[in-house]
């Protein structure tokens, strides 16, 4: 499991090393095919700040080979807001004095019927916060029965499941699971997230092992810029990302470092991220694992996210509401975060098409499932 | 230099000599000697089962060598697992190096009958050394069937051609969670310094030395060239820079 792996990293350590390197190791990560842990570090230090332009390119290279000029869409359903977590720096947060829903099997019907409207996506995230007793596994299995007709590729985002429940829902039509890891800084880890299932480190850690073991086709991975010290924390992602890919070569991966935005719940970032940071951090991912999907959500600006789309991000989402029923069923109000990127899909379409990309909406299908 | 470890054995080596094609067993045993080896692979057909005094036994039976008998001559899994057997009677090892050729040829492995074997071998407590083609696929499989290592080919076997598939083995080296071991190809010293440099765990020569001029020079002449590419590996080669600048910039918008 990766908990052992993770533990034999020492989280100063690596910081020091990480703000250790020196331009010529930058080069070297550069010039090298197939760059190692070690060369990752070197591409996020504040060294490689120096070297954003021949980095853009490396990563425009690496990601066109693999990719082409595309950029896969992809939209959210939030099916509840309903958690026993008490993470400080989410709106879902059970503390926090907001309405709580679980969606209706209707409910979500309907909300499939909208986001068809809303523009020809097929790449369907379906979220919920942790409450395994009001919306536990029948509930997420329910959900992908009732979603399966409307979109030909299924992920989700919810809490971590045993392998069995992977496997479970992967026969009822599950594509992809998400799970954001948050932070791997073991010591602080439960200082954000101090009570409910989410507390416990190790069962979230280890979650990736038990995705890979069940057979998931692909799996999304997550570090929330804001918490730790990102150099850091992303590295440990790395390290997951290279040991993940080491056992469950069959499985595909993804990467997301959202940074993190104002919530309902008051928490204020502990450490602030800029665009070139961002920027530096994609093209090290991208320089370090030429085939891992690249993802960003609606959380960053359009500007920003309309050049991104054609250095090494490879999956993006728009038109998105962050709160269960928004697209139909309930008003705008119960958001886990606020987005800033507002554009419809259609305009998100039009301006990667004017940076001279294609958005692909649908690249799975349904006759492939298990 | 780090040590390699194969079967809970500790390699300080790695460089692995095979024993045909000489023109003596005494000439191969001077040069598995100057070779530095730790690991010599031998093959099961020639040797004299029943005969403990066997004279390639007996040349090649060193303090500090293991033996690494091999199933060349087995055209499939049944036939491979057989031999092994004997193999661990007569060698007195676990260890084998597994090489299923149905083509008497080239003498290319057979993939399929390769990945039963080692699954059975495995499975039957055998530290499986299986050798294949340099297919990253099926060194994925392997592994999860148990091998110890995988030996991809570097070319056809005595070839000498060296890195023939050079990009396949670079992906193999990249994504391999046991280690590789280049076998087969390697017709000079700078092949076996540029395969270590690679990040190759430890490459296989057999051909090249026995069929030298002066095949004791020549296995120390590998033996550098093995240490001299494992050490530039470890150091962190300097790499050729693959960008070139350009005049409009990709990232002014972030200024």
């Amino acid at each position: 499991m990766f908990s052992e792996e993770l533990a034999r990293y020492d989280w100063e350590e690596t910081t020091d090393r990480i703000l250790s390197k020196r331009p010529a190791d930058v080069e070297t990560a550069l010039g090298r095919k197939h760059p190692t842990l070690d060369d990752f570090m070197a591409l996020v230090s504040p060294a490689a700040a120096a070297y954003l332009e021949p980095m853009a390119r490396l990563s425009r290279r690496y990601t066109q080979e693999r990719f082409g000029k595309t950029v896969s869409m992809y939209i959210p359903m939030y099916l509840t807001n309903s958690c026993t977590n008490s993470c400080v720096y989410c709106g879902f947060n059970r503390h926090n004095p907001t309405r709580r829903v679980i969606l209706t099997p209707e409910q979500i019907e309907a909300e499939c019927r909208a986001i068809r409207e809303l523009g020809p996506f097929e790449n369907l995230l379906l979220v919920t916060g942790e409450n395994p007793r009001a919306a536990g596994v029948d509930y997420i299995e329910q959900a992908l029965r009732i979603c399966r007709p409307y979109f030909s590729n299924l992920t989700i985002e919810v809490m971590p499941l045993a392998a069995e429940e992977y496997a479970r829902l992967t026969r009822s039509g599950l594509n992809g699971v998400v799970c954001f890891q948050e932070t791997y800084h073991r010591a602080n880890y439960n200082r954000y997230h101090p009570a409910g299932r989410k507390a416990d480190f190790e069962w979230r850690v280890n979650g990736f092992d038990r995705m890979g073991q069940a057979g998931v086709h692909k799996i999304g991975m997550g570090v929330l810029i804001g918490l730790e010290a990102w150099r850091t924390d992303v590295t440990m992602m790395a390290l997951h990302l290279q040991y993940l890919r080491r056992r469950y070569w069959r499985t595909r991966y993804s990467v997301n470092f959202p940074r993190m935005r104002p919530s309902e719940g008051g928490f204020q970032p502990n450490v602030v991220m800029s665009d070139r940071e961002l920027a530096q951090l994609t093209f090290a991912f991208r320089i370090f694992d030429h085939d891992v999907d690249i993802s960003f959500s609606t959380r960053e600006r359009p500007e920003f996210r309309n050049r991104i789309a054609t250095l090494g991000a490879t999956s993006m989402s728009a038109g998105s509401k962050t709160d269960p029923g928004g697209y139909r069923t309930y008003p705008q109000s119960l958001e886990q975060f606020s987005v800033s990127d507002e554009r419809t899909p259609a305009q998100v379409e039009a301006d990667i098409r004017r940076a001279g990309g294609e958005a692909v909406w649908k690249d799975w299908d349904k006759i492939f499932d298990r | 230099m780090n040590d390699l470890i194969i079967g809970g054995r500790r390699f300080r080596s790695r460089l692995f000599v095979g024993t045909g094609k000489f023109s003596s067993n005494d000439l191969m045993a001077r040069a598995i000697a100057a070779s530095g080896t730790e690991m010599v692979t031998v093959a099961m057909k020639r040797i004299d089962l029943e005969n403990p005094e066997d004279d390639m036994l007996r040349h090649v039976r060193r303090p500090g060598i293991q033996l690494l008998p091999n199933t060349s001559g087995v055209r499939d899994a049944d036939e491979a697992v057989l031999a092994a057997q004997l193999a661990r009677e007569a060698f007195e090892t676990n260890f084998i190096k597994l090489e299923i050729h149905p083509d008497p040829k080239y003498l290319l492995p057979d993939p399929v009958e390769t990945l039963l074997a080692t699954e059975r071998l495995a499975r039957m407590g055998f530290v499986v050394l299986p050798y294949i083609q340099a297919d990253p696929v099926l060194c994925k499989r392997l592994e999860e069937a148990g091998a110890a290592t995988v030996m991809p080919l570097a070319a056809p076997i005595g070839t000498n051609k060296g890195l023939v598939t050079r990009d396949l083995l670079e992906i193999i080296i990249d994504q391999s969670s046991v280690p590789v071991v280049i076998d087969a190809g390697l017709g000079a010293p700078s092949h076996a310094a540029a395969a270590m440099e690679l990040g190759a765990d430890a490459v296989l020569v057999n051909t090249a030395i026995a069929v030298a001029g002066d095949p004791e020079r020549m296995a120390r002449a590998f033996a550098e060239a093995v240490a001299a590419g494992r050490e530039a590996y470890e150091a962190g080669l300097g790499a050729q820079a693959p960008y070139a600048e350009a005049s409009s910039p990709l990232t002014a918008f972030l200024d």
